[in-house]
């Protein structure tokens, strides 16, 4: 679903272990700068390697994460058909977090490492995963918000340089689209239903709109790795540009619904035709990525239960494999 | 009994009369499991009518350090391709 500025702050790049000559860099940029695609094989400086390691494994987590929120309401899906909708769409999550993590692993990092990191807390995923899904208006608000937000920032993402990564979002792409029309036709179901509908509507709006801002990563004057990142194509538009998009492309929507979008400095600055909006809080940004957030722990518990309970199977699919592999032999 | 399971990589012919095309990769215990792990990522949209799968570790690939060297052959014979041959003007067909 989603892929967030999560390292820019406070993050230091240690030195290369191996040497890497001024040429070999300059011929490196030299292949960016011609947007040419590095692919997996190809000469990378190790901080480009580490970078997009950080990035795509943190981006698959994500997507797996993100799961638990929809999956909350899979069982109480107001119908049949919302419920099959609902299935493919945490279904399409967890497919854009193989996707992702079988792109991380053409730079050298096991899958398993990767799990093993997530639930050691060490690799982080998108901070809007930590909220609590309460009503199921909040499916609504999260594939027309959360899912819009992730496309905003995940198109850009089609034209990285590193190829993998590049394909990977392409596919990613194409299938997010439902997803955000999913959640703003529920939205829609709800503002055309009863006055405890529209409430229910308008209550999930409220409590989704500053994490869903939240969602582009720290400010550009506190990101501090961005400008590395842009260089290298990784980044192509800065947090706030693509966060401004968003709000731009989001506010007549919610207009549409006839919602309000909870900020009371919202407003539309006719000169340059984009929505200014409020202070975001980033404290609650940084409590909720330190840890703190209403859902982080019942996260990190609910994963590290379905590894463990889905423990034996992997052992008995080997076992078995093993075992025919045996008997053919 | 706590290894990875083998990775695999995944080709998909999108339809009947174009070829296997490299989609992504999938870690599975045997071949059967491959192709199911495949059909659930890759294919949830009727994107294909086929499927490979071939262990990762049994592809060999040129080095992509090497490529000029190994290409190199083929850079100097232009006189392959049609554009380096003359057609006068008024000749037609050819």
């Amino acid at each position: 679903m989603y892929t967030q500025g999560l390292d820019q702050k406070g993050q230091t790049s240690k030195p290369a272990a191996v040497e890497e000559s001024a040429e070999q860099l300059a011929a490196f940029q030299a292949r960016i700068d011609a947007e040419e695609k590095i692919e997996a094989k190809d000469w990378m400086p190790e901080a480009y390697r580490r970078t997009l390691v950080r990035q795509i494994s943190q981006h698959a987590h994500s997507e797996i994460i993100g799961m638990q929120p929809e999956g909350n309401w899979l069982t109480r899906a107001p119908s049949l058909k919302r419920k099959a909708i609902l299935l493919a769409k945490v279904q399409d999550e967890a497919g854009h977090g193989l996707y992702l993590y079988s792109a991380a692993e053409t730079l050298g990092v096991s899958r398993d490492q990767m799990v093993a990191d997530l639930l050691a807390g060490k690799a982080k995923y998108s901070s809007i995963f930590n909220y609590p899904t309460l009503t199921w208006a909040d499916i609504g608000a999260i594939g027309w918000l959360v899912d819009g937000a992730a496309i905003m920032n995940q198109i850009p993402l089609c034209r990285c340089s590193y190829g993998p990564y590049a394909r990977a979002m392409v596919r990613i792409c194409k299938e997010e689209s439902f997803h955000q029309r999913q959640g703003f036709e529920i939205m829609l179901e709800l503002t055309r239903g009863s006055d405890e509908q529209k409430a229910m509507a308008q209550d999930a709006l409220t409590r989704w709109w500053w994490p869903s801002l939240m969602m582009f990563g720290p400010s550009d004057k506190d990101s501090k790795h961005s400008a590395q990142s842009m260089a290298w194509k990784i980044k192509r538009f800065s947090n706030d540009e693509l966060r401004q998009k968003f709000v731009d492309v989001t506010v007549p929507q919610a207009e549409f619904l006839g919602l309000k979008v909870p900020d009371d400095d919202l407003e539309l600055d006719e000169a340059s035709g984009h929505y200014r909006y409020g202070d975001i809080d980033w404290q609650e940004f940084y409590d909720v990525l330190a840890g703190n957030g209403p859902c982080n722990r019942q996260r990190m518990a609910k994963r590290q239960g379905a590894h463990d309970d889905g423990a034996w199977v992997r052992e008995a699919a080997q076992a078995y494999a093993a075992k025919q592999a045996a008997k053919a032999a | 009994m706590n290894k990875e399971w083998p990775l695999y990589e995944v080709f998909i012919r999108s339809r009947s009369g174009l070829s296997h095309k490299h989609a992504g990769s999938v870690h599975a215990a045997d071949d059967q499991m491959a192709l199911d792990h495949a059909r659930d990522t890759y294919t949830r949209r009727m994107e294909g009518v086929s499927l490979w799968v071939v262990r990762s570790d049994q592809i060999v690939a040129s080095d992509p350090a090497e490529t000029s060297a190994f290409f190199e052959p083929a850079e100097d014979k232009i006189y392959r391709h049609p554009t380096f041959y003359e057609v006068p003007d008024g000749v037609e067909n050819l």
